[in-house]
């Protein structure tokens, strides 16, 4: 009790009468918007559920189904969903619930990988840029467009042909093409936070530059840089299943989301299931992903 | 005016030589020896000479310095070099492929944008908020479809459970239409999004208000007040679009099984034909820094505004 007025006892004497129309406008800006973000709100509830769900399929498969992912027998081949294969069999016999739940390691993980390569090289360039300014940051920020310049599809496509085809390869060839990105924001920060009012007085005040790193600019940094991490995070998933489909992926007895797709292709005229439910997967983690980075960019300052 | 002409039209050189000069250290310096993969086969019963023959003739055992000089002055003058795998020149390749793609791209292009201004209009007129928060989640749903998976459902149920499209052998025409949509709806989604936020924008400025004082219905000013001002911003993301209309041909093509661009990147991609591939890539890169350049130089003549702006600041 005593700490709140303390703290803001010398507000209110110090504030020039001038700038106190300036403070308020904002604030009554603000007090409308509060209860909105804290509202409950069902789609973005859903999102964090469905992206729980998967994270859970990836760490523990075993526990959500008792099927082979990579065995079945020929008997069950090709069955529509229901009773004993919630989801169906292909054409080998393998249940397709438990392909999907274990397909989760693969696409999930090279996300993942992908999205690394993106923020580790990405950030790397992009704080080397901002902060040295002048040529190299020229330099490099024409590496960036023309990094922009290619399709994403095509520039994964070229470091596969140079480092093979494979899960890795895979995931690397993706988060070279979110670079780009990483490296924008990364340096746009950078200016930002530089000429901000609040890091010089942090400094003024006596800060260390671990202090000031620490307290100011990675919390005010961290929002939109999460922001962009679900949203490659999306479109990683959507990347790496392209590139399964089109079989440059994980090898075929693997589950991968895009190669479900593939091989379901051929019965598409008899078994929609193949093909809908693990492309209703991609779709829902997507979908939540950007939901999810939506929700992050909306309650920035 | 003059001078920011001739800098971004150099600015432009520069992202497309760099944009040459990545492709061919990805391809060409950096993978080994995609002849010496191929040549080298057993089954193919050559003597080491004929290798070397074989390599000379494609000027592979020059030093690769000197090889990038050729190689660039080659797409310079229209020279793409030769497919290793096809053995004919990639220029003969691409003439043969890229009509079909183009045809693919431009219907896919033309259906994006129909599907866009009727869904941002459509979502800024609906009466009932349930519906308008329908229509304006849409893009985040197109976006987050898979292209060939879209293809692949749209061929379950117009063709397989409807029947309407014929699988084997369509006439030209109809054969069009799932490959169109499947390329469009992808595509519609950025253009969606950037249009409806940018009628919201026009919404708010003071002659719209005018014109709805003077009696104007909530359609007749959209249509005649709103609309030609929030087509304009659209315009700036063509480059982002040409890039989504490219991948997703690509991926159209493969599905459908349409020859095209697409079919010869995947070939070029599974025989590691790094040529083809270099040829595609900065074809691509060539058409995005044009439609960037094209649209830079545009927008100041379409939206006066801007150039009086710039006026007012020099």
């Amino acid at each position: 009790m005593s700490h709140v007025t303390l703290t803001a006892a010398p507000e209110t004497p110090g504030a020039p009468d001038t700038a106190a129309p300036e403070t308020q406008a904002p604030d009554e800006a603000a007090v409308p918007r509060r209860p909105r973000i804290s509202r409950l709100q069902p789609g973005l509830v859903l999102s964090w559920l469905v992206l729980g769900l998967v994270a859970l399929w990836t760490i523990a498969p075993g526990f959500f189904t008792s099927h082979s992912a990579t065995s079945g027998t020929a008997r069950d081949k090709l069955l529509p969903p229901g009773d004993g294969h919630l989801l169906g069999t292909d054409e080998l016999g393998r249940d397709l619930y438990s392909r999907i739940v274990h397909g989760s390691i693969n696409s999930v993980t090279g996300a993942l990988v992908a999205v690394a390569v993106g923020l580790v090289v990405g950030t790397l360039l992009g704080l080397v840029a901002g902060s040295l300014g002048g040529v190299t940051d020229a330099v490099m920020m024409r590496i960036v467009d023309v990094l922009l310049s290619i399709p994403g599809l095509l520039l994964s496509l070229s470091i596969i042909i140079i480092l093979g085809f494979g899960t890795v390869n895979a995931a690397i060839a993706v988060g070279v093409g979110s670079v780009a990105s990483f490296a924008r924001l990364a340096r746009a920060e950078v200016l930002r936070v530089r000429r901000s009012d609040f890091v010089e007085a942090a400094f003024g005040s006596g800060g260390t530059f671990v202090a000031v790193l620490r307290r100011h600019i990675l919390p005010n940094s961290a929002g939109s840089v999460l922001a962009l991490l679900a949203l490659q995070f999306g479109a990683a998933i959507l990347a790496i299943s392209t590139l399964g489909f089109l079989g440059y992926g994980a090898p075929p007895p693997t589950p991968e989301w895009g190669l479900l797709i593939a091989e379901g292709r051929n019965y598409v005229a008899t078994s929609w299931w193949l093909t809908t439910y693990p492309g209703l997967v991609v779709v829902a983690v997507v979908l939540s992903a950007n939901r999810i980075s939506h929700s992050i960019r909306k309650v920035q300052p | 005016m003059r001078r920011h002409l001739f800098s971004r039209v150099g600015q432009a050189a520069l992202v497309l030589w760099a944009a040459f000069t990545v492709a061919f250290i990805l391809l060409q310096a950096l993978p080994g020896d995609a002849l010496l993969i191929k040549y080298q086969n057993p089954d193919m019963g050559l003597s080491p000479r004929e290798i070397e023959d074989i390599r000379a003739s494609y000027g592979a055992d020059t030093p690769l310095f000197l090889q990038y000089v050729q190689s660039l002055g080659g797409f310079l003058t229209g020279n793409l070099g030769y497919s290793v795998q096809a053995g004919v020149p990639v220029v003969d390749q691409l003439a043969a492929n890229v009509p079909s793609t183009l045809a693919l791209a431009g219907l896919g292009f033309l259906a994006a944008v129909i599907l866009a201004a009727a869904i941002a209009f459509l979502s800024s007129l609906a009466p009932f908020s349930w519906l308008r928060d329908a229509l304006q989640a849409l893009p985040s749903l197109f976006i987050s479809v898979p292209v060939f998976w879209l293809g692949i459902v749209l061929i379950q149920v117009f063709s397989f459970q409807l029947k309407l499209i014929p699988v084997i052998n369509p006439p030209e025409a109809l054969g069009l239409v799932l490959p169109v949509a499947t390329l469009a709806i992808p595509v519609s989604a950025p253009l969606t999004q950037v249009l409806i936020r940018s009628i919201d924008d026009v919404r708010t400025q003071p002659f719209v208000a005018v014109a709805r004082a003077r009696g104007g219905s909530n359609a007749w000013v959209l249509s005649h007040h709103v609309a030609r001002n929030a087509v304009l911003p659209a315009i700036t993301i063509a480059g982002v679009l040409l890039g989504e209309l490219i991948g997703g041909a690509v991926v159209t093509e493969t599905v459908f099984g349409r020859n095209g661009i697409g079919q010869l990147t995947q070939e070029a991609v599974n025989s590691q034909d790094a040529a083809v591939l270099q040829a595609v890539v900065v074809l691509a890169a060539a058409a995005f820094v044009l439609v960037n350049l094209a649209v830079d130089l545009l927008y100041p003549v379409l939206d006066p505004r801007l150039k009086r702006k710039a006026g007012a600041l020099t």
